[in-house]
């Protein structure tokens, strides 16, 4: 048995993200305070890099190294890039809210690049191994990236109950894959997948295949295997919650792509029931619970599940429209999320946290800009024509159908319906309903004696940090605003121009 | 000569203990850390099992690496229970409700 | 150099206006008033120097017709939802008339609306406007010419209300939108007959495969078999006769001049309103399959223009007195439709547009000196205030009545001649209509004109010591207009009409080769030939006599009029309540909706639909989401426990149909 060399080039955009991540981390060590941003700007750019490193060197080429353990594709090569945008994205958001509450530390950047770092393993994940320990590199990050604001409770709590669950959900997909392992005799997917596509594939097979589908429903927030998903969502910084439903959900369709597709596809068939079931529960669970919240960080962790449900029913489809609908359903709903998320760090301030809905009041009369950008995203996330929700929903409706799920598509339709009342009443809170007026109790009729004025003055102050229905200040910078902006103009331009995203999504599965 | 049978049975009797032990355990945290433990030895023992009987070594190297990762998952576990002890004093599992619904 | 029609000139034609619309409409507070027009102007402006070009390109330079599909917007099956832009003679025509008047219009609003705080936004929407129509006339496919019908509606529906604050401009600017929704609905349903029964909506491809199969029937009512083009092309017409206002979904039009005047001028003159015609003659090859519906093109044609122009002669507001000479001469151009003179008909389009935006940018002008004045029973004598509006507006006049040599008597005498020579009962009923129509349209014009500007000054005198000729802004493009007004049918007259110009690239299908335009220019000897020729029939002489009984009861007789008026007292009541057409409209089909939405709210939104159905499925739906929000009980091992049941549930599914089947 000689030694075989691996190919080390075609794993560039992990090594230089691995390397660069060093680099970050020692320069994190040498910038102080006020100078933090360097770190912001550095990782931005490694980001960026990462992307198109992905894409110019893995766009079109198709081979495995470290024996069979790595894959590189078209599909890893999208995600890649797609991943590392995303993030991209995702922590443009981040500075300001951080900055302004004194935590804005390296720690925040570099756990996301570690976390990124992960995704790409999943993405290029060849075997079960690889597929394991990018996992873990995004989760572990994760944990620690909701803990990161030691002085809340709320955050401490989210951790430790995202922490147990998440180590209960990979300690059940890790035993699916030693039942994979077992059955198949090898740890590589290619292997696995000859395996199951035998006559009478082993039972350890199936029986790891319903072990390892809890593990990625887990990271997709598919119930029942999405009871983290509300508290995290509510619990964590604003800013890891944006990142935490971006990025990491199309990790999560990348891992089903690769276990569940690329590993185990041949046995689709016994898969498909326990899919359809998660759809279904996801469906109406995350719609139902939704109405019935007043935090809007919460609602949108319950809506996360229901969407979670209807990237579940487009891979229970099983076909390769199926999987390009799931992949764009989720790319869509990364874009819309972060879209969420970013509106509510920008009208959050320093004191005041933008998360009750009852505070977007009259949200139309004093930012009618940043309410239009509402506007499109709720109305995205409901799937109206026009936005880039709708053709998500519509191409996973699509593939539904197609594969005779028929009763499912209409499930979904119906569960969308109750959906839209939600998202539609955040926008009539935001457009119709008055918001309160401060008690202007200091306001007296100014008389000629001078009293009454230093009575005036002395009462000022304390209206600013009033309780819960505050008048909403947006604490974010200009350029933030003007990101989101571009955010919620991007669901609406690629809700116009949908096309090539969709093409792309069903070129690199093969689809059409 | 061990069967294969009887790691099997031994991976899945820990495993459901671990299982069974994050449910039922209502008092301290640290326990549960504990039962994750539990739960990626189940595991082990099951790779380490395959991989004797199939005489395949890539299952026993997948055990290393889970017992690094584990390393990790409890650091990281024990920080978050610091973290946790902090802010609020206790590491009871049943206090910790204050989201709901 | 053989001039080669590039992609991105159109795109530039297109996107410039848009820009600039976006720009002042979004960027309205900061770059203020001055900025607004100077970058709707650069934009519109830039847009009609390309028009221009692509115009030049496509007569004298010889280039072929262009068809590209520039963006795959959707593909359903087989159909595909496409932009793209289709430019042959027709368009471009179309285009720089467009963009031309536009342009013009443009101008004269900075003195127009010099005064209005809604200055910015109303250069945006006219900008917009100008995107919309073009995006009209450059489309390839009925989808995309569908979108642009609806955004020049909607455009033309916000600058009705412009003043927001009258309750009459709310008022028309409703009747506007729910009369075009009436027309848009036949529209929709043209369209999706050829859509379902041909497979694509892209003209050309279309075409041919109409042309393939023109014999393919449909049943709508039971068993009768109806021609799938009759239907397809009398729906697309009820769409025509709602834009372009035709008899009897004219009602919004006069309304509409409640909206400023450039606007009259723009979109209720020169342009939208003419989308209709432009739609029929875009589809000939389709309307050339079916007798039926050219004779109810003709017939209604033939009816708008005589009828609506008499009520223009009880009309008292000199803008509706022009809106309604507008919707007179839309029926000669669709009635020229009907007989199939589609040249004809584009040809009158396009001569009016000069000479009618002319008319209302006058009118305008006129209004300007009198502090938005509209009455006319308030002005008289001011020739000698307003020397420019007088001469422009009378050469618009004279161009409207058809004058010899003037741009307005070519198109109209083709107009009359091809229903002339036209064969059948229709034909003749619709011809003796419309020379008629000549004395009506002579007659209003010159008593709009005599009553304004000759006669004597009925204007209070705080209003007389303000007269002047109004500014430079609003002058220029009023002598701008003129000029083709005057030159434009002794140019293009031959060419377009007589000779070959829309037929060379297959602008406009005609199939039978006897129809009036050919015996017309069976005739044909030349422009000054062709006005002797018009001599020998009434057309000139109806005219003149026109315009000799307005003299007589406006300059020279007054005191005649109310004895010619006395015995016609039933037929001017009948006039002034406009055949009644309104009060049908609001009493019977607007009061009678209302009142079955009514009884329906009643019984099926208050009883049925909200108490049972609604409210009892947000009940349902309240009482399963405040259950459901149960399970989420805040405590870690009830979480993990759900995820346990959860695996158990995946497994037990996966033991019962694998294991134990």
């Amino acid at each position: 048995m000689s030694f075989e060399t691996p190919d080390f080039s075609l794993a560039l955009p992990e090594i230089w993200l691995l390397g660069a991540i060093c680099v970050v981390l020692i320069v994190d060590l040498f910038v102080r305070g006020s100078r933090r941003s360097v770190t912001f700007f550095l990782t931005q750019a490694v980001l960026l890099v990462t992307a198109a490193l992905a894409i110019t060197t893995q766009w079109g080429v198709t081979e495995t190294t470290f024996s069979g353990h790595y894959v590189v594709d078209p599909l890893a090569a999208m995600l890649k890039a797609t991943l590392a945008l995303l993030v991209v994205l995702a922590l443009a958001y981040t500075r300001p809210y951080l900055e302004a509450r004194g935590l804005l530390q390296g720690e925040v950047y570099l756990l996301a690049l570690f976390a990124t770092l992960g995704m790409l393993i999943i993405a290029s994940g060849g075997s079960l191994l690889t597929l394991y320990l990018g996992l873990e590199m995004l989760s572990l990050s994760l944990y620690a990236l909701v803990a990161y604001h030691r002085d809340s409770r709320q955050a401490a709590e989210a951790a430790m109950k995202y922490f147990v669950l998440g180590a209960l959900a990979s300690g059940i997909l890790l035993y699916g894959m030693s039942m994979v392992y077992g059955g198949a005799a090898s740890l590589e997917l290619a292997v696995i997948a000859e395996a199951a596509a035998s006559e009478e594939p082993p039972l350890l097979l199936l029986f790891g295949m319903s072990f390892m589908l809890v593990g990625v429903a887990f990271k997709l927030g598919a119930a029942p295997f999405h009871a983290w998903v509300p508290d995290v969502y509510q619990g964590a910084p604003t800013p890891v919650t944006l990142f935490i439903s971006t990025a990491p959900k199309v990790a999560a369709v990348a891992l089903f792509l690769r276990l569940l597709v690329d590993g185990l596809g041949p046995l689709h068939e016994t898969l498909q029931p326990m899919l359809l079931i998660l759809a279904a529960v996801s469906l109406l669970l995350g719609n139902l619970t939704a109405i019935m919240q007043t935090n809007l960080k919460r609602m949108l962790a319950y809506s996360g599940i229901a969407h979670a449900g209807f990237i579940v029913l487009a891979l229970a489809a099983g076909t390769e429209a199926g999987h390009a609908a799931a992949l764009f359903y989720v790319i869509a709903y990364g874009i819309m999320a972060a879209g969420a998320f970013g509106l509510i760090i920008v009208l959050s301030s320093a004191g005041t946290e933008a998360e009750q809905i009852a505070d977007y009041r009259g949200l139309n009369e004093r930012h009618p800009i940043l309410a239009g950008v509402l506007l499109l995203l709720m109305i995205s996330m409901t799937g109206i024509p026009g936005t880039i929700g709708f053709y998500a929903k519509y191409l996973v409706l699509k593939a539904a159908v197609e594969a005779d799920l028929i009763a499912m598509a209409v499930l979904a339709v119906i569960a969308a319906v109750i959906g839209a009342f939600y998202y539609l009443r955040v926008l009539k809170v935001a457009y119709f309903d008055r918001p309160e007026v401060p008690p202007e109790g200091s306001q007296k009729p100014t008389g000629p004696n001078e009293g009454s004025v230093g009575e005036g003055e002395g009462a000022t102050p304390s209206r600013p940090d009033g309780a819960a229905g505050t008048v909403l200040v947006p604490g974010a910078s200009l350029p933030i605003r003007a990101l989101l902006v571009v955010n919620g103009a991007a669901v609406l331009v690629l809700g116009i121009f949908p096309e090539r995203l969709i093409a792309l999504c069903q070129s690199v599965l093969g689809a059409g | 000569m061990i069967e294969l049978s009887n790691f099997l049975v031994l991976g899945a009797l820990l495993f459901c203990l671990g299982v069974a032990g994050i449910f039922i355990n209502r008092k301290n945290v640290i326990l549960l850390l504990m039962c994750i433990e539990l739960i990626l030895l189940a595991v082990n023992i099951n790779f380490i099992g395959f991989s004797a009987y199939l005489d395949d070594i890539a299952g026993q190297i997948f055990v290393f690496f889970i017992l690094t990762v584990a390393a990790a998952e409890v650091a990281i576990g024990l920080a978050i229970v610091v973290v946790l002890f902090r802010s609020r004093g206790d590491i009871n599992v049943a206090a910790l409700d204050t989201m709901r619904g | 150099m053989d001039p080669v029609l590039v992609e991105w000139v159109l795109y530039a034609i297109v996107l410039l206006p848009l820009i600039a619309a976006l720009i002042a409409g979004i960027g309205g507070p900061w770059i203020g008033r001055v900025g607004a027009h100077r970058v709707t102007i650069g934009g519109v402006g830039l847009a009609t120097v390309l028009s221009f070009w692509v115009l030049y390109a496509q007569v004298w330079g010889g280039a072929a017709p262009l068809d590209i599909t520039v963006y795959t917007w959707a593909t359903v099956g087989n159909l595909s939802f496409e932009i793209g832009f289709l430019v042959d003679r027709l368009t471009a025509v179309m285009m720089a008339t467009v963009t031309f008047v536009a342009l013009m219009v443009h101008i004269y609003t900075i003195g127009y609306m010099h005064d209005d705080p809604g200055y910015q936004r109303f250069f945006s929407y006219i900008a917009l406007f100008t995107f919309a129509m073009l995006m009209l006339v450059m489309a390839n496919n009925l989808l995309q010419l569908f979108f642009a019908w609806e955004a020049v509606g909607l455009v033309s529906y916000l600058l009705i209300g412009f003043w927001y604050t009258r309750e009459s401009a709310i008022f028309a600017n409703l009747k506007a939108f729910l009369v075009n929704r009436v027309g848009d609905l036949g529209l929709l349903l043209g369209i999706a007959v050829l859509a379902s029964a041909f497979g694509t909506l892209h003209y050309g491809e279309l075409f041919a495969a109409v042309a393939e199969a023109p014999d393919q029937t449909l049943n709508l009512f039971g068993a009768a078999e109806w021609s799938l083009i009759t239907v397809a092309c009398v729906l697309i017409f009820i769409g025509c006769m709602g834009k372009s206002a035709q008899v009897p979904l004219h009602v919004w039009l006069p309304d509409s001049m409640e909206g400023p005047t450039p606007i009259s001028a723009l979109i209720h003159a020169a342009t939208m309103v003419t989308a209709g015609i432009f739609l029929v003659a875009r589809l000939s090859p389709l309307f050339e399959l079916s007798t039926v519906a050219l004779t109810v093109v003709l017939v209604v044609g033939a009816l708008t223009a005589f009828f609506m122009g008499l009520i223009g002669l009880v009309q008292n507001d000199i803008k509706r007195v022009v809106a309604y000479s507008t919707l007179s001469q839309l029926g000669y151009m669709v009635a020229a439709l009907g007989v199939s003179a589609y040249a004809a008909g584009v040809y009158h389009l396009f001569t009016h547009a000069f000479f009618k935006a002319l008319l209302f940018l006058a009118a305008g002008s006129v209004i300007i000196a009198l502090h938005h004045e509209q009455d006319m029973r308030k002005m008289g004598g001011l020739a000698k205030y307003l020397p420019i509006t007088y001469i422009t507006m009378l050469i618009g006049t004279l161009a409207l009545i058809g004058f010899p040599g003037f741009s307005g008597f070519f198109s109209k005498e083709a107009v009359i001649a091809a229903v002339g020579y036209s064969a059948g009962g229709w034909a003749t009923f619709a011809y003796w209509l419309l020379v008629l129509g000549v004395f009506v349209t002579a007659l209003y014009s010159f008593r709009l004109l005599f009553m304004v500007f000759h006669g004597e000054e009925r204007m209070d005198a705080h209003a007389r010591e303000h007269l002047h000729e109004s500014p430079r802004v609003v002058t220029i493009p009023l002598l701008l207009l003129a000029v083709p007004s005057v030159l434009i049918g002794l140019l293009t007259f031959g060419p377009m009409v007589i000779g070959d110009f829309f037929k060379v690239d297959g602008s406009i299908q005609v199939l039978a080769t006897e129809h009036g335009l050919a015996y017309l220019a069976a005739g044909y000897t030349g422009v000054l030939g062709f006005i002797g020729h018009a001599f020998a029939t009434p057309v000139p002489y109806l005219a003149f006599a026109g315009f000799l009984t307005a003299w007589l009861l406006y300059i020279k007789r007054p005191e005649w009029r109310p004895r010619v008026v006395a015995p016609l007292a039933p037929l001017q009541r009948l006039l002034e309540h406009k055949y009644g057409f309104d009060w049908l409209y609001v009493q019977g089909a607007a009061g009678g909706g209302r009142a079955l939405a009514r009884g329906l709210t009643l019984v099926g939104e208050r009883w049925i639909i909200d108490g049972a159905l609604v409210n009892g499925s947000a009940r349902l739906i309240g009482r399963a989401a405040a259950g459901v929000r149960q399970l989420q009980t805040g405590y870690l091992y009830h979480y993990a426990f759900i995820m346990v049941i959860g695996v158990l549930l995946l497994i037990t599914l996966f033991v019962v149909r694998t294991v134990l089947a």
